[in-house]
């Protein structure tokens, strides 16, 4: 570990690879972050699902991208209605078709399970959204198998200072993430569903006094977050490799992000997922590959403690 | 068809073991190791399950050689000739139905010869069963190491262990570094391996290599089980520039390995990298593979030879020829094939059916097959074999390691892709 420290401060260069790396997948981790900071909210859910959806978004990202024929029948016999050749495009080209699927997804699952535990105790919550990320899992495992998957955007690499590489498709994630997350601002800023949806955070019940729906509100909520869940998968399946049961890291990634940055911080959680993706990159380099998740989940720890210390100390002012 | 062989199985082993309930009261259970002139050999395997395409790529690696022995006039003992013939149990993939069914081939059938089932995880089930009843089993598909630590005296193996998995690797660093003036132990090595049982085998291997040539480890990372990113790890070989990195993680270490060494132009004049065919590195990230080194049990284009299938490439043909549906023959059959022409010199060498003197003679196994030479370790396990290295040139993997049985010469040092 110190050999590796020593290496960082003997060649500069290679902290300006890690802060790169990390910053740029930092970005990722914002939009997984933000969404369940959306859903936390606004719904007081939290979604255990969330790296599911990253994953599912992902997946669909793979198979737009490889040639495939695409058979519709009754599944188990040979009865087909129609059959045609699907050939491969750029999984770049997912984004726009998973966003809405993703969307569709998310209003799907709020109306067959989110509704019903949105008003129970925190732990119901927690179990139902535990049990669909394991059937989310289960069914990806089904139809595309246990092994690892990518896609590829077919973009290459830059060099600069003859030994740090950037991927041409982290630098475009980073800026697809960043106009995402823009828009996504916009629109609560300024459309009348995101006034609602502020409104619904503030307070669910002067906003249904003011005649706003907000089962609606809570629905779009939960979509708008699968959707950029989904999103950030399409980027995650051409920068890392994607599998069934990857969902949990990311799920925990996003939860460390909302709770260091306090739930309403959308500054903060951008700035804590930078921080957390090059935190990760330079706790893999110093500790090793096994321990660059550790890292995230002894931020966790740290951040809890230090939370715990200081509200402590507030109430005894209060008293 | 092979769920129905499932079916067929369950139920008629009800109805057999009625039977033979029936006959143990009747009469002491009969010596069925040698009925008139056919030699009976037993073998649970995974006919349905998870393991289901392995092994019944065994059963037809076991299949072949039978055929091809009682073709070429069957086995010899005591002046005799004698038919070989293996009868079947479908372990459902599941260790505990292994071991019961182990039971049953040994008490029941009164099978007193063994051919191992398929995987590591059955091998371990069932060894402790033949081990209790002092019948010798030779298996093909067990590779773990763990299953050669036991003191087991009836169990043997054909194939390689999974320590011995990246260590010829070593070898050939060794090699090179000797052909370009250079010692052995000036080699630096880098390894990043997956935290599992499997992973840490093959580490151990690399690891007792390396001190034997006094090699210089410079990155020991062990990776996680949900490994996406070994960008951190790229970087430090990046930095400390080893003469070789090897990684061992499953296809998932092959895949993250294969891609992120491309994105990042990682120059190592050598790297090794374990599942490079199930992970179909080749055509996902295509020519950016070029000159990785994978390791593989068996090759078709390897030089071995023997009386019963000729060259590994002539079995290949063959096997292709005997089953349908195969463009290229799994090496799960070759050493399945191997196991039963094992068996057949230990019958001759024994000249009898004793089972002690029949044990002792597979201990005392030194041969040659289309497989590779057998030899077994008081272990058990086979030490004459070595894992043979294959590089991707082209796209296409071709063997490369040792330098005895290599059909190209290495491509050496290997370029980073683009630069």
């Amino acid at each position: 570990m110190l050999n590796n420290i020593q290496l960082l401060i003997d060649f500069p260069v290679f902290n300006l690879q890690l802060l790169l790396d990390g910053l740029m997948i930092g970005a990722i981790f914002a939009l997984a972050a933000y969404g369940l900071a959306l859903v936390w909210g606004v719904m007081n859910v939290k979604n255990l699902a969330q790296g599911e959806f990253v994953i599912m978004g992902g997946y669909i990202a793979y198979y737009l991208s490889i040639d495939a024929v695409v058979r519709i029948g009754i599944p188990g016999t040979d009865i087909t209605f129609f059959e045609v050749m699907k050939p491969g495009v750029n999984p770049l080209w997912a984004l726009p078709v998973v966003i809405p699927i993703m969307f569709g997804f998310g209003w799907l699952m709020y109306f067959l399970i989110i509704r019903y535990v949105i008003d129970r105790d925190l732990f119901t919550s927690l179990l139902a959204t535990f049990g669909a990320a394991i059937v989310i899992q289960q069914v990806l495992n089904l139809i595309f198998g246990p092994d690892v998957q990518t896609a590829e955007s077919g973009l290459g690499t830059r060099i600069l200072f003859g030994s740090v590489t950037i991927q041409e498709i982290r630098v475009l994630s980073l800026i697809i993430a960043g106009i995402l997350a823009a828009l996504v601002v916009l629109f609560m800023k300024n459309s009348r569903m995101g006034q609602a949806i502020r409104a619904t955070a503030q307070d669910p019940r002067a906003a249904r006094v003011m005649g706003i729906d907000t089962d609606r509100v809570y629905a779009f909520t939960f979509s708008l977050n699968a959707a950029i869940c989904g999103a950030a998968g399409v980027l995650i399946s051409m920068i890392w490799v994607i599998q069934p049961f990857y969902g949990i890291a990311h799920s925990i990634r996003s939860f460390v992000i909302v709770v260091a940055a306090g739930l309403g911080n959308l500054p903060g959680v951008i700035v804590t997922a930078f921080g957390l993706g090059a935190l990760e990159q330079y706790g893999g380099f110093a500790l090793g590959a096994e321990f660059q998740q550790a890292v995230v989940v002894g931020l966790l720890i740290v951040v809890l403690v230090v939370r715990q210390i200081m509200q402590a100390r507030h109430r005894q002012v209060v008293r | 068809m092979a769920i129905s062989i499932g079916r067929y199985t369950r139920r008629g082993a009800l109805t057999i073991m009625g039977v033979a309930t029936a006959a143990l009261l009747a009469a002491p259970a009969a010596q069925a190791k040698v009925e008139g002139d056919t030699i009976i050999l037993g073998s649970a395997i995974s006919l349905t399950g998870k393991y289901s395409t392995n092994g019944i790529h065994a059963q037809n690696g076991y299949e072949l050689a039978v055929k091809r022995i009682n073709d070429m006039g069957g086995v010899k003992v005591g002046g005799k000739s004698y038919k070989l013939k293996v009868v079947y149990y479908d372990d459902e993939s599941t260790p505990a139905r292994g071991a019961q069914l182990a039971e049953r081939l040994i008490k029941q059938d009164g099978v007193q010869y063994m051919l191992g089932p398929y995987s590591s995880g059955m091998t371990k089930a069932i060894a402790p069963v033949t081990e209790k009843y002092q019948i010798p089993m030779v298996e093909a598909e067990g590779a773990s190491r763990s299953l050669f630590t036991q003191g087991y005296r009836y169990l043997f193996a054909v194939l390689s262990t999974s320590e011995q998995y990246l260590a010829s690797s070593i070898a050939l660093a060794a090699e090179i570094a000797e052909k370009n003036g250079k010692k052995p132990s000036d080699v630096k090595i880098a390894m990043a391996f997956e935290n599992d049982p499997f992973s840490q085998d093959v580490r151990a291997g690399v690891m007792d290599d390396a001190k034997k040539y006094n090699m210089q480890i410079i990155i020991d990372d062990k990776l996680p089980r949900d490994l996406s990113d070994m960008s951190t790890t790229l970087t430090k070989v990046r930095a400390v520039k080893p003469d070789l990195l090897v990684v061992s993680g499953h296809s998932k270490g092959a895949a993250t390995a294969a891609r992120q060494l491309a994105e990042m132009k990682i120059n190592v004049p050598m790297v090794a990298v374990t599942h490079c065919e199930a992970a179909k590195i080749v055509a996902k990230f295509g020519a950016t593979t070029n000159d990785i080194l994978c390791p593989t049990q068996w090759a078709e284009t390897l030089s071995y030879s023997d009386e019963y299938f000729g060259t590994a490439a002539e079995y290949d043909a063959l096997f292709k020829a005997t089953f349908d549906g195969y463009k290229n023959v799994p090496y799960q059959a070759a050493q399945a094939s191997a196991a039963v022409i094992v068996w057949k010199d230990a019958f001759e060498r024994a000249n009898s059916f004793d089972r002690d003197k029949v044990r002792d003679a597979l201990a005392a196994t030194d041969m040659m097959t289309f497989y590779g030479g057998i030899r077994f370790a008081p272990e058990g396990n086979n030490i004459a074999k070595p894992m043979v290295l294959r590089q991707i040139q082209n796209g296409t993997y071709n063997v490369v390691a040792p330098s005895k049985y290599a059909s190209h010469p290495v491509n050496w040092p290997r370029k980073a892709p683009g630069s």
